[in-house]
């Protein structure tokens, strides 16, 4: 602080007010420019043009699967034979690793029942992210020991409704947003 | 320090540009006059070999960098021009690759060493910690070079250890997305990667200068752990030393060249040469070997956020060794108890690289959380609780001393 003229208590002087303002105009200034050069990083407008797709599901079969590429990433969209959906259904709540549904088209609390995880009104069809929730690897279909998926990085299993039962995955497959435009289109995203 | 010598011009050029620009004097009482302890055995060589790998590694990676494409449907076909088409590319990626291989193989030791004579040990504390730092770049700098070929592995374990930021609470999937610069590994992570992988070797450079300027204020240490007392414990760097480095540097050339022209492909996973798919992950996604024992940690916890912590707490535990290591006496050399969990250290390192490189199942894993325990105990009980216990064997008076008994006892031998 500057040296007091008058009295003991020392007062600020315009040099003191020139120090804090320009302090905070550099801080301000830096922050500004920081912020492009961080924000570049984030996804570019060519990767956000990608954001939705539309699938046609009409020759899939029953106890078949496709997996088509959404925004990079594998989705798995199977139509469940009666079997799986009656294996999914019998699961007990209480059994489940991650008990919310991660369905991005319900509500974040849902709570993770085989008709949550599945298209409503249509519950052949299971709809969802090919990444593993643990480290982001594409689980296997069909296999492990609850028939659903099967990551063989970190031997996380899934069940036929993509739930995660045991390994070190911490959540369910992610269920993107879709909706279904004919009875045999779905929009993904 | 004793005996430091400095540089006085001599001919009339140099005095002019010396009172122009001092680096020569800078220079000298550093690499040439530098008083250096007269008993260093070879486990210190690898300082020069390090700073000999990270030149050949700038040096090979700049002429490579002339030849790749950094781009997500080219950057695989420009290797394979590299490896087929260039003079002499071949040559050039393999001196690269493996090059990382050892650079890693001589820092393990560099660091070994280190942790065995007590190195990071007052007054050298500083000097420790940027070692820690530069370890931390090398391993970001082999991160992004492993994922420029955008083969199988390079795909699936930039997918991996970028998915780790997202076992971060709250704000982990938004770190994530920045991280990549997308939805999922794709062509923007590429070039970021490769603008990176050029980046981060200059910076490792930068911190290199620091940990020698930091070297060279205390100086070496050396086998017995006693610091210089007088002019007589010393000899100036060059003859002395760079002459034993040229040595130990051209044996470790016959190992680097052994590896590039004989097994060049030893250390790598053949699934890299499978292009990238992002629909399809490999069955087992291994890292390159310098990182298997903190993969075998991640691994062996078995919940995501806390596996991460680990992983990253392995290395950073290393910053903290000189408060860690409560004993007065550097040298593990008159530590009898010490030196025994130390050699216990080695093993169980190169036994978590082992359990790494195996499929996360059954007994792998609990072996795995077993070293990891004994990794992490080393540091946080074994080092603080032996330090304090151990009643260490008497220390030679000083460097010269250790040396004449040395030579006495083998002399008595003949």
């Amino acid at each position: 602080m500057g040296t007091a003229p008058h009295g003991d208590k020392p007062e600020p002087s315009r040099r003191d007010f020139l120090y804090i303002a320009t302090g905070a105009v550099g801080v301000v200034g830096a922050a500004l420019v920081a912020w492009p050069l961080v924000d570049q990083m984030n996804p570019d407008q060519a990767a956000l043009a990608l954001a939705t797709i539309e699938v046609d599901i009409a020759a899939v079969g029953e106890g078949e699967s496709i997996t088509v590429k959404w925004r990079g990433k594998p989705v798995f969209i199977r139509n469940r034979t009666a079997k799986e959906i009656s294996d999914a259904k019998a699961v007990a709540l209480s059994d489940l690793k991650d008990p919310v549904a991660r369905n991005d088209n319900l509500p974040a609390n849902a709570m993770a029942t085989d008709d949550n995880r599945s298209a409503s009104g249509k519950e052949n069809w299971l709809i969802m992210l090919g990444v593993c929730t643990h480290l982001g690897c594409v689980p296997l279909g069909q296999q492990g020991l609850y028939g659903g998926w099967f990551c063989p990085c970190h031997g996380s299993q899934y069940d036929t409704a993509g739930r995660i039962r045991q390994g070190p995955a911490p959540q369910n497959l992610e269920v993107p947003k879709y909706s279904f435009t004919t009875d045999t289109t779905i929009l993904i995203g | 320090m004793d005996g430091h010598s400095t540089y006085t011009p001599k001919s009339g050029f140099a005095k002019w540009f010396e009172a122009r620009l001092p680096i020569v004097g800078f220079i000298y009482p550093s690499f040439v006059a530098y008083p250096t302890p007269k008993n260093l055995n070879y486990w210190w060589n690898f300082g020069a070999i390090l700073v000999f790998m990270l030149v050949a590694q700038i040096v090979t990676g700049v002429v490579l960098a002339m030849n790749y494409t950094p781009n997500a449907n080219l950057a695989m076909d420009s290797v394979e021009h590299i490896m087929r088409d260039v003079n002499y590319g071949w040559l050039i990626r393999y001196l690269h690759a493996n090059g990382a291989s050892l650079f890693f193989f001589s820092v393990y030791i560099h660091m070994l060493r280190g942790l065995y004579y007590g190195s990071y040990k007052e007054p050298r504390e500083i000097l420790w910690i940027l070692g820690v730092i530069i370890f931390l770049l090398m391993i970001g700098t082999a991160f992004f070079g492993y994922v420029l070929p955008w083969g199988q592995m390079s795909f699936w374990g930039a997918t991996v250890i970028t998915n780790l930021f997202s076992a971060i609470p709250l704000v982990g999937d938004a770190i994530h997305t920045l991280l990549i610069g997308g939805f999922a590994i794709d062509n923007p992570t590429l070039n970021r990667f490769y603008a990176l992988h050029y980046l981060l070797p200059f910076m490792i450079a930068g911190v290199v200068v620091l940990h020698i300027w930091a070297l060279h204020i205390p100086g070496n240490g050396n086998p017995t752990g006693v610091d210089v007392k007088s002019g007589q414990d010393t000899v100036p760097f060059h003859p002395y030393y760079t002459i034993k480095d040229f040595f130990g540097l051209s044996v470790f050339l016959l190992l680097f060249a052994w590896l590039v022209f004989y097994v060049p492909n030893y250390t790598g996973e053949p699934d890299n040469y499978i292009p990238a798919n992002p629909l399809q992950t490999p069955a087992h996604i291994v890292p390159e070997w310098y990182l298997l024992p903190f993969y075998a940690i991640l691994r062996a916890i078995p919940d995501k956020l806390f596996g991460v912590v680990a992983m990253f707490s392995a290395i950073a535990v290393l910053a903290f060794l000189p408060w860690l290591d409560t004993s007065r006496v550097r040298s593990a050399t008159f530590r009898p108890i010490y030196r025994q969990f130390f050699w216990i250290f080695v093993i169980c390192a190169i036994g978590l690289g082992y359990l790494g490189s195996q499929p996360p199942e059954g007994g792998f894993v609990i072996a795995a959380r077993i070293l990891t325990v004994y990794y992490f105990a080393f540091f946080l009980v074994i080092m603080p609780v032996v330090g304090l216990l151990e009643r260490p064997k008497a220390l030679p008076t000083s460097i010269t001393e250790a040396v004449l008994a040395k030579n006495a006892a083998a002399a008595a031998k003949v």
